[in-house]
Formats: C-alpha cells, sequence, structure tokens
C-alpha cells in the first residue's frame, strides 16, 4: 500500500536533506521544515485521500468501536461511489459527487485507541505524521475525543469527533478544528427530565453512580439540575473507576440509602455491568418510601442494550439516533448498513458514518481541502436527510443542533436487534442552547499549524 | 446503620471469594515449586473461557431462512432452533439454565491437563532460574494466553447468565429473624462465597488428610530430604501445578455471571491477587486465605462514602495501602514463613 | 577524552550516537522514520536505560517506575502552565520532583528486598495512578489528562513578552519543539543518559551496586551499610524516569494517567529484559522493538496485509491474510508474548546475548571488559 511508497519516498526526500546538512551546516530546523514545505498538514497531492479512524477495537467502549469501523468502512465505499450510495442519496443539500472527494479516491487508515486518551493521542499523531491523514475521526469516549480534538488543533488537522457525549467536547473544551455530531449530556438531561416526571412522579430521591471522567462528570451535573428541577432530591452522588468490572461494593450503599431512583452514569460495558449487577441485587424489585424503585440510564444505545438483555427492558434513556427511526434517511441508512452486515447500525456507527460523509461534503463545497476554509464551510451549515430531521452545525461551538430521543428498554422485542423503543422525539427548538453556558474558546483557525 | 454495615460486610467477604481462591492456587504454587506465576490470572481467565465456550455448544442453533418475513433492510429473517432442546426436549433447556455450573465438569479435566502441561512444558524448566525469569516467562505466557482467547472469542465480554432460580436477591434478614426486606442479598454471590469456603476445605482437607498431601507438605517443607527418602516428588508437583490450575479455573467459571468475561479479566486480578498473597505471607496457606478476604472486606468498607468523604480515594488506594503498612510492619505478611523469597 | 573513558567505550559511545542520529534515515526501510515514533524511541530509551540502572546493576526490580514517569510528565505540564512555555525549566522542575518522589517510595521500599520490594513500589506506583486517576483531578484532570491552554498564567513568558495568538506549544527559547526538533532535541538527552549510565556502570559507585547484587548478605555481613548505594541508584533512576516522563510532554504536550498504570511499569521491565538486562546498549534496543511493535504491527490492518500479500492467488491470500491477522493489527501483543517467551527461555540474557553467541560463533575475540557481564546475569540466589 502507500506504506511502502511513502516510506521510499521519504527515505529520498531525507538522504537529500542529510546530504544537505552535511554539506552546508544547515540547522535540522530549516531541513525539516523545507523538506516538506507544503501549505497546510498532509495536502494530498496524489490521487488519493486518506482518512485516519481512531477507534477503540479494545477496551470498555470496544463494541461501539466496531460498530464504528463498520461505518467508517461504509461510507468511504459510499464517498468513492461503491456499494448503494446510502445517505449520499438523500443528504440535502450535498455536493458529493460520489467519485471520492475533490476527484480523491478515500482511503484509510486505522489505529486501536483502547478506550485510553494516551493510546488515542499517540495513534492520531501516528496516522498524521507517517500516513498523511488529512482528517482524524473516531473514538467513543469523551476523553479520548477531547485529548485528540486538541492534537488536532495543535497539528492543524480537522477532528470529526465520533462517540463523544461529555458536554465539555464542545463546551469548556471545544476547538475549532474539532465537530462533533452527536448530542451531548446537557441535551440529555433537557429530553429525560420531563419523561422521567411523568413516569415516576415530582417527588423521588435519586442515588448517582457515574464514571469518574468528564463524560461522567457532566452528565451526572445535567441529569441533577435537570431532576431537582422536577423536584426531585438528590440522595448521594459517587464516582466509579472507568471500567472497574465488579461494581458491587458501589451498588450495596444504595440498596438502604433511602433511594429510590437508581441514576447510572455508566457507558459501554460499564453501563451492561453495573445494569445487569443492580438487577442482581433486586433493586427492580424493591419498594422504597411507597414506591417502586427504579434505574434510569440516561444514555444508552442499542449495543448496550443488546448486552444487558433482560435487565433493559422499560429502563428510560436518551439516545442520538435510533435504526427504527420512520425517516428516510434512517431507513436508507438502516438498509444499506443490514445488508452489509447483517445487523442494524448503531447510533455509534450513526454518527460515524454522517461525520464522514460531511467532512466529504464541506471538503466539495469549499473546493478544497485547505482546513480553514473546509471549518469554514462545516461552521452554521445546514442540512436535512441524514435521519434527525433539519440539522445545524452550529459556528459557536461546532456542535450539530438537531432533535434528541428518548428511548426505553423494549418489553417484548420482536427480533434479536428490536431491544429499544423510542418514547419521544424531542425537536430541535426544544433540545436548543445558549452555547455561552460551558464557556470555552474555539481558537483561531489561522495561521495553519505545520504538523511536521 | 447496623443493616448498611453488615452489607458491606456481606460484600466484602463476597469480593474477598475470589481474591481468596486465586491467592489461594498462587500460593499452592509458589509453596511448592517456588514458582512465583504471572500466567495464574490467565489460568482463571481459561477457566472463565471454559464457562462460555460450554454454553456455545450447548446454545448451537440450526438456522433456517423465512422467505415470507423481511428484516428492515430487506433480508429475509433467520429463524434459530437450539440443538439441545431438540434432542433432549425439556432436559436441553435445563442444560442450558444450569450452563454455568454444569461446566465446572468441563473445567476440572480442561484446567487440569492446561495446568500440567504448562508446567511440564515450560515452567519445570525455570525451577533454577531466578524469580526475576519466572515472573518474566511467565508474564509472557499470560499475555499469550490471553490473546489467544481474544482471536478465539473476540474483545468483547460475552455475558453469562446464572440459572433462572438462582437469579434475584435472597432476603438474609429475614432468615435471621430481622425484618424482611432489610438485608438482601444476590443470591448467586452468596452462591459463590459458599462456593469458595468449599474449595478452600476442599484443598485443605486434601494437603491434610492424604497420604499425597503429606507428601507434598513435607515436600514443602524440605524437597531435598524428601526426594533422598526415594519419593518421585516431581510428579507430584506436577499434580499440584495441576491442582492450582484447577482451583483457578473453577473460580473463573463461577465468577462469569458476575461479570461477563473478556481476554483481560485474568490481568485484572492479577495484580490484586499477587498483593493478597504477599500480605498473607508467601508461602502460606492460611495467610493467603485470610488476606483474600480481608482485603475484599476492607476494599467494600472503603468505599462506603461516608468514608470517603473523610479519606477521598481511599476506596482506590486501600488495598494498597495495606499492602505497604503490612509489609512495613510485619515483613513477611501476616502468616508467612522467615526467609521465603527474600533475594 | 582518554582519561574520561577508555577507547572501547568511546567507540561504543560514538557508534551509538551515530546509530542515533542517524535514525530518521536508518529507520525507513521499516517506516518507522516519523517524528513521533523516533520521539518515542528516544524517550524509552532514556526510560529503560533509567531502569537498568537499578535493576540491572543492583538486581532490584522494581514494578512501580511508571510512577515516576508519570510524575515527571505531570511536573513539566504544570511548569508549562504555571512558568513558561520553554522546556528546559519544565525538564529541570519534572527531574526534580520524580526525585523527591523516588527518594520517598525508595525509601521505604528498600527496607525489604526481593519480591517484597517489587510488590511495595508496585502498590506505591498503583495508589499514584488510582489517585490520578480519580481524587487528584484538579492537579492532573484524570481521565481525560492534563493540557495546556492559552488562558495558563505562565508567570516566566509573561515578564518578558505578550501572550502570543494561537495553541501554545513547548519551545527551546522560541524554538517549536515539535516534530523533528523534538526528535533531536530528546535525542540529546539520550545520549547525556547512555553517557550516565555508562559512567556509572563503570564507577567504583558502579561496582559497589554490582557486589550488591551478586550478594548483598555478604556485604552487610561485613559491616557495610548498602541501603545509600541501593537508594541512590533508585533515585537517579526514579530522574530518569521522569526526564522520560517529562520529555514526552515536550513533544506531545498531554499528561495521562494510563502511563502510570502498572502495566507501562511492566512494559519497562519487559524492555530491559527483552534487550539485555546489565548491557548498556540492551535496555535501548528492547524499548526500540517493543515501540516498534506497538506502533508499526498494531497499525496493520487487514487492508495493508491484503496489499502485502497481493502477490498470491485470492484464495491464499485471505488466508494468508487470516493468519498474519492474528499476529499484527489488534493481535499484535501475541507476536510480543511470543517473542517475550521465546527470548527469556533460550535466550534469559536478551538481545545483546544472542548478538555475542553470533559474535562468538564466528570467532571473533572479544573484548575483555565483556568477561563480567555473564555473571552479572547470574541468579540472585534465594536466602
Amino acid at each position: 500500500m502507500s506504506e511502502l511508497k511513502r516510506g521510499i519516498s521519504r527515505r529520498n526526500v531525507l538522504r537529500t536533506g542529510l546530504a544537505g546538512i552535511i554539506a552546508t551546516g544547515v540547522s535540522p530546523l530549516v531541513f525539516s521544515r523545507g523538506a516538506w514545505a507544503q501549505e497546510f498538514c498532509n495536502n494530498p497531492t496524489g490521487s488519493t485521500v486518506t482518512f485516519g479512524l481512531n477507534l477503540p477495537l479494545t477496551g470498555a467502549y470496544a463494541e461501539e468501536g466496531a460498530d464504528e469501523q463498520k461505518a467508517y468502512e461504509l461510507a468511504i465505499k459510499h464517498l468513492n461511489g461503491e456499494g448503494d450510495g446510502g445517505l449520499l442519496n438523500v443528504l440535502k443539500p450535498s455536493a458529493l459527487k460520489g467519485n471520492g472527494i475533490l476527484g480523491k479516491k478515500v482511503q484509510y487508515v486505522s489505529s486501536d485507541s483502547q478506550t485510553k486518551s494516551d493510546v488515542a493521542r499517540a495513534g492520531a499523531t501516528r496516522m498524521i505524521e507517517r500516513d498523511g491523514a488529512i482528517m482524524i475521526t473516531g473514538g467513543s469516549s469523551s476523553g479520548e475525543a477531547i485529548a485528540v480534538q486538541s492534537l488536532c488543533q495543535e497539528l492543524g488537522v480537522i477532528f470529526m469527533a465520533g462517540l463523544t457525549h461529555s458536554n465539555d467536547t464542545t463546551g469548556k473544551d471545544k476547538r475549532r478544528y474539532g465537530f462533533r455530531h452527536f448530542f451531548n449530556a446537557y441535551q440529555s438531561g433537557i429530553a429525560i427530565a420531563p419523561v422521567l416526571g411523568e413516569a415516576y412522579g415530582k417527588d423521588r430521591r435519586a442515588y448517582h453512580l457515574t464514571a469518574d471522567y468528564t463524560w461522567g462528570w457532566t452528565q451526572e451535573e445535567s441529569i441533577k439540575n435537570a431532576t431537582e428541577a422536577l423536584g426531585w432530591q438528590t440522595v448521594q452522588t459517587v464516582r466509579t473507576p472507568l471500567g472497574a468490572g465488579d461494581f458491587s461494593q458501589f451498588l450495596t450503599p444504595v440498596l438502604n440509602s433511602g433511594a429510590d431512583v437508581l441514576i447510572l452514569n455508566h457507558y459501554g460495558n460499564d453501563m451492561v455491568n453495573s445494569l445487569t449487577q443492580a438487577v442482581q441485587f433486586g433493586m427492580r424489585d424493591k419498594q422504597v418510601n411507597g414506591k417502586q424503585f427504579e434505574i434510569v440510564v440516561p444514555l444508552f444505545s442499542e449495543l448496550m442494550a443488546k448486552g444487558a438483555g433482560e435487565n433493559i427492558k422499560g429502563i428510560f434513556g436518551t439516545s442520538n439516533w435510533h435504526w427504527n427511526l420512520p425517516d428516510e434517511g434512517s431507513k436508507a441508512f438502516t438498509k444499506s448498513f443490514g445488508a452489509a452486515y447483517g445487523s442494524p447500525p448503531s447510533q455509534a456507527a450513526h454518527t460515524a458514518y454522517v461525520q464522514a460523509l460531511l467532512y466529504a461534503d464541506a471538503c466539495e463545497r469549499a473546493g478544497t481541502f485547505y482546513p480553514p476554509q473546509v471549518i469554514k464551510a462545516l461552521e452554521g451549515f445546514e442540512f436535512d436527510g441524514m435521519g434527525n430531521g433539519k440539522t445545524l452545525y452550529r459556528a459557536a461551538d461546532h456542535q450539530c443542533m438537531k432533535s434528541v430521543l428518548v428511548v426505553r428498554g423494549n418489553e417484548k422485542p420482536t427480533s434479536q436487534f428490536d431491544v429499544l423503543n423510542v418514547v419521544k422525539e424531542i425537536d430541535r427548538e426544544t433540545a436548543n442552547y445558549d452555547p455561552a453556558i460551558f464557556g470555552g474558546e474555539l481558537g483561531a483557525a489561522e495561521p495553519v499549524p505545520q504538523c511536521r | 446503620m447496623f443493616d448498611v454495615l453488615f452489607l458491606q460486610f456481606l460484600n466484602g467477604l463476597d469480593k474477598g471469594s475470589a481474591y481468596a481462591l486465586i491467592a489461594l492456587g498462587l500460593t499452592l504454587v509458589f509453596g511448592t515449586l517456588g514458582v512465583v506465576n504471572f500466567a495464574h490470572g490467565a489460568l482463571f481467565m481459561i477457566g472463565a473461557f471454559c464457562a462460555v465456550a460450554f454454553r456455545q455448544l450447548l446454545t448451537l442453533e440450526t438456522v433456517t431462512v423465512d422467505p415470507e418475513k423481511l428484516s428492515p433492510w430487506g433480508a429475509p429473517v433467520e429463524i434459530r432452533a437450539p440443538l439441545v432442546q431438540a434432542w433432549f426436549g425439556d432436559f436441553g433447556a435445563v442444560l442450558v439454565n444450569y450452563s454455568v455450573p454444569i461446566s465446572l465438569l468441563l473445567a476440572v479435566p480442561v484446567m487440569l491437563a492446561i495446568g500440567i502441561g504448562m508446567e511440564r512444558g515450560l515452567i519445570k524448566y525455570f525451577y533454577k532460574r531466578p524469580h526475576a525469569e519466572q515472573i518474566l516467562v511467565t508474564f509472557g505466557l499470560a499475555i499469550v494466553l490471553g490473546e489467544i482467547i481474544k482471536a478465539t472469542f473476540g474483545p468483547n465480554p460475552i455475558p453469562q447468565p446464572m440459572p433462572t432460580d438462582l437469579r434475584g436477591a435472597a432476603d438474609i434478614g429475614a432468615w435471621l429473624g430481622m425484618q424482611p426486606g432489610v438485608i438482601t442479598y444476590p443470591l448467586w454471590r452468596l452462591v459463590y462465597f459458599l462456593f469458595s469456603l468449599g474449595v478452600i476445605a476442599a484443598v485443605f482437607a486434601f494437603l491434610q488428610f492424604t497420604t499425597f498431601g503429606m507428601v507434598v507438605r513435607a515436600g514443602m517443607a524440605d524437597r531435598e530430604t524428601v526426594g533422598a527418602l526415594g519419593i518421585n516428588i516431581d510428579r507430584r508437583f506436577t499434580i499440584m501445578f495441576g491442582i492450582a490450575a484447577v482451583v483457578a479455573g473453577m473460580a473463573g467459571v463461577m465468577y462469569t455471571p458476575l461479570l461477563p468475561p473478556n481476554y483481560t479479566i485474568g490481568m485484572d486480578f492479577l495484580v490484586i491477587s499477587f498483593v493478597v498473597v504477599v500480605v498473607g505471607g508467601m508461602g502460606s496457606l492460611p495467610g493467603a486465605v485470610a488476606a483474600g478476604f480481608l482485603l475484599g472486606i476492607l476494599q467494600s468498607f472503603a468505599s462506603m462514602h461516608q468514608l470517603k468523604a473523610f479519606f477521598p480515594g481511599i476506596d482506590q488506594v486501600i488495598i494498597y495501602l495495606v499492602a505497604v503498612i503490612i509489609l512495613l510492619v510485619r515483613p513477611r505478611g501476616l502468616l508467612g514463613r522467615r526467609g521465603v523469597m527474600e533475594a | 577524552m582518554a582519561g574520561f573513558m577508555s577507547r572501547r567505550d568511546l567507540t561504543l559511545f560514538v557508534g551509538f550516537a551515530a546509530i542515533v542520529l542517524l535514525l530518521p534515515i536508518l529507520a525507513a526501510p521499516f517506516g518507522a522514520a516519523y517524528p513521533d515514533l523516533l520521539q518515542r524511541f528516544m524517550i524509552f530509551g532514556i526510560f529503560a536505560l533509567g531502569f537498568n540502572i537499578l535493576f540491572g546493576l543492583t538486581g532490584y526490580l522494581s514494578f512501580g517506575h511508571a510512577a515516576f514517569f508519570g510524575v515527571g510528565s505531570y511536573a513539566a505540564m504544570w511548569s508549562f502552565k504555571l512558568l513558561s512555555l520553554n522546556a528546559l525549566p519544565a525538564i529541570i522542575f519534572a527531574v526534580a520532583i520524580a526525585g523527591v518522589f523516588a527518594l520517598v517510595i525508595g525509601y521505604v521500599s528498600l527496607r525489604r528486598s526481593g519480591i517484597y520490594f517489587s510488590i511495595l513500589t508496585l502498590a506505591f506506583a498503583q495508589m499514584c495512578y488510582s489517585l490520578a486517576y480519580s481524587v487528584l483531578t484538579p492537579i492532573t484532570n484524570g481521565e481525560t489528562g492534563l493540557r495546556m491552554a492559552s488562558s495558563d498564567p505562565r508567570v516566566l513568558d509573561r515578564l518578558f513578552f505578550d501572550a502570543p495568538a494561537g495553541v501554545p506549544v513547548p519551545s527551546l527559547f522560541g524554538m517549536s519543539l515539535s516534530g523533528w526538533n523534538g526528535f533531536y532535541f530528546s535525542a540529546v538527552f539520550l545520549l547525556a543518559t547512555f553517557l550516565l549510565a555508562m559512567r556509572i556502570t563503570n564507577s567504583p559507585f558502579g561496582m559497589m551496586l554490582k557486589g550488591i547484587k551478586s550478594n548483598q548478605n555478604r556485604m552487610n555481613y561485613t559491616g557495610f551499610n548498602t541501603r545509600p548505594y541501593t537508594l541512590t541508584a533508585f533515585v537517579i533512576s526514579g530522574m530518569l524516569a521522569g526526564l522520560a516522563g517529562a520529555l514526552l510532554v515536550v513533544t506531545d504536550p498531554l499528561a495521562g494517567a494510563e502511563r502510570m498504570q502498572w502495566t507501562a511499569s511492566g512494559e519497562v521491565v519487559l524492555m530491559t529484559i527483552l534487550g539485555g538486562v546489565g548491557t548498556l546498549v540492551g535496555p535501548v534496543i528492547g524499548a526500540w522493538l517493543i515501540k516498534y511493535f506497538e506502533n508499526i504491527f498494531s497499525s496493520f490492518n487487514d487492508n495493508v496485509l491484503s496489499s502485502f500479500f497481493s502477490f498470491l492467488p485470492d484464495g491464499a491470500r485471505e488466508v494468508a491474510v487470516t493468519i498474519a491477522g492474528k499476529f499484527v493489527g489488534e493481535g499484535w501483543h501475541l507476536s510480543l508474548g511470543l517473542l517475550f517467551v521465546l527470548i527469556v527461555v533460550f535466550l534469559p540474557g536478551g538481545i545483546m546475548e544472542g548478538a555475542r553467541r553470533i559474535g562468538a560463533r564466528f570467532g571473533r575475540p572479544r573484548n575483555g571488559s565483556r568477561v563480567g557481564r555473564q555473571r552479572e546475569l547470574s541468579p540472585t540466589a534465594a536466602e
């Protein structure tokens, strides 16, 4: 593949460069800059353009990572004009032609981020420096997304975030080069609180178990605020380490704490474990304060629902997207994903796929890969047909504003994939919020940093 | 407050069961063979995957396609029928339901074979080598075993449902004559605790009351003399390695309903079980068991928010903190002998 | 110069320096000639060299060196945030803080030996890791990792000039340290560390440490207190780990807690053993090999493989890709584990012993000063 070719050509460049140093004694600084004089990082000069996929293929969120990989492969096929075209046919407005991006065929390199920020960052650096990735995308933890996003800002490469739900990604840690299609914890709070109030009443006492990192903290805060506004009390909030496995020592104190709702701010395998264990503790059969004890999982996906099996039935949460939505975009995506892999796409797959397409479309509209122009094309872009209704890439914080789903574990699944019911769709206006509440600064797009 | 503390204590016993079982196996190997086995966690993991494999065998299905019904992406819907039920009817359903405990029957011979194979194939060449090299070779082996499992079963955890009769929580308070519903604890976790007590008792009884065990104990105390008496101590030690593997494997099998196993589960337990062994005292079987339960209970209590309010982060460090204190105050651990493992 | 080091050492150092500085060319055929990986080669080379000063010379197997590495990273990052973007104060600060940590942890842990020492260091490192990951979040920023922000105070920089626009990046008196500059910057430190390790090994202090390794009891019975020596070695090696950690944030400004986990401590042990414990060049080679595996092997996805095997017919290619796929990409750990078992079983002295055996087979007369090495590797006998 391109690895070998690049290696050889670079060696030649280096050899010439080094001969130069030895001959003239020029400092390495000059040589390294001079050898790859280019207007921006990884300007594609050949007939191809490379995406860098940063995927958690192992670790707590591995299942989401594997699904994202499938989605990216599908998106790249569709961008190159192979397959059934998927969402290329329904995206409105669209500048995509199905012949790659700006006539260049799309290919990809990938890296296993192990659901760890450090590793994700090293992988992204490798894909940018060695493999010449023009854009980095993926990730399914907010820690990863924030770490990689700030790296991309330093190197002048656009980052299209995958699954990241922390308020910080487009809040306090937002970056000019980072874009997020997925919704966030604050919007989950807006969406789920009225449904919870309706189902469980205004007089409830909640106990939070929270994954101890940026996403967990912001979700805990958002859900706490939203439920307290309903009139609920918060008994206790307890932080649990990411990937703890056995949560029993955190669950035991919940039993006799006087709480009648357990809120699990966990995701991926952590959520599957903590929910399953909570059910084993008999929490769903308990009566507390004269009310039925309830468990709420503010964010969950179809993959996690499958993992939790029986235990997810009847549990409320929110989702970015679900495969059985009735609109054209969702149908088209489910159809081509299902035909390719034999299972419906998860919300992680959906956001990954959409991000890849939106980046390609922005390049086409900008007419260049030059990041500041692409950023301009994405900022304030309004589109439709991707499954969440009319969607706006907000310029102020690079957050997509679109409708949000409140979901509930299906009591009577008709197939192994039919695990969620969409109980309510919160429209874009309701899920809207002022970007100023989270602070943060995007930074400048220009001058474009040189990545080598 | 009593109910809260009692629950936390129960939880400690339950966490401690796993620690004690793993530490027991580690100590068996160390005490008999003098080998520091970093692959012991991997044996626990392989045991867990015995349960997974057994269930996968039981739930093999025939797939027929129903051309009438279409899935949302236009492919025909597959209808799956479990083979076991087709062959054995209701008994098949019971087999599937009880697959985890039944897979112990599979795990025992498999683990025995793996343990003996490991000892004969690799470990025996390391008796005379320094402990550092034993650690390294078994660590390498642990990586290899983990990766083989990952390549076979994938990187994601595979949930193992517990038998339906043992799901849910038991009302222990009511059993003890207290108000019902105050002290409830998951049934399977109690089963795991009792199971671990049984295994520990069996190992001790075996070492105490059989001739084989007596020879092994003598060998642990003085290998040369026992060898000079014309007893083939090596073969017995090989079998002890196999038994340690079986203990680890059984601990793994029964743990699967509590935590869906994946290839890292062994490594996750390894560090903690080493701390347990060292706290208990290298080479001391009662020490390993006592330290396992002790650390489990301490870890459970340290997770209470009442305690965390005074000592932030105590739940994260308690085990290591105890290890440091014990090693500084009682250099050979709680029940360790003098002169073991001091270079 | 001759009085400073022996002729043989000089040759070794010059050869090593030449290889390090020419790495951008030498590594190119292996697809490794990009700044990020070569920076890591330098940084983990320093880490392994430092670790070897403790383990190789005294025989004390620390399972907690990643803690000093991580502390160095956090300290350097705080220097970038509070003092200056200049890398030199950050490195000095990081080495000093790592030294303090090493002094405290070493003082306590060295009261025990053998596996008890290993477990003590492991326990301390795990405590540092767990705390950095949870309650120390205000200092470490937890799982997300500590980063710079344009709003950081940076008092030293502010004394001289206003806050510049754009993303703050570490620099050396205004020269950016990302990319190749970062590589050469780290390379200078690797060479300095190599020189230091060489001097220590050949000094009376080094001889003393080796004496402790071969028989501590005898040393103790003669009424000789060994602990100050081992503690010095521990602190030096902890400071070098801190230096490595600082360089990692200089070249890639993010300090995350994962680098303190016990697996990271295990990794440096693996590096040292793989290359050859107690040798000078061995640990560096081990570090390079592991980082190469981690970064290059892990990036081979099925796409890359199938183009690699493109000369095969269709069916055979798929089989080859499937089999090879188990050993590279996500499965790169399998290759590493296998390599590791093979090395420990057949070449307990690591790659350096392999090289020596090959050298011996071709009958080249070996230099006298290497004779002692076999003994260095001999077992640290249990009591």
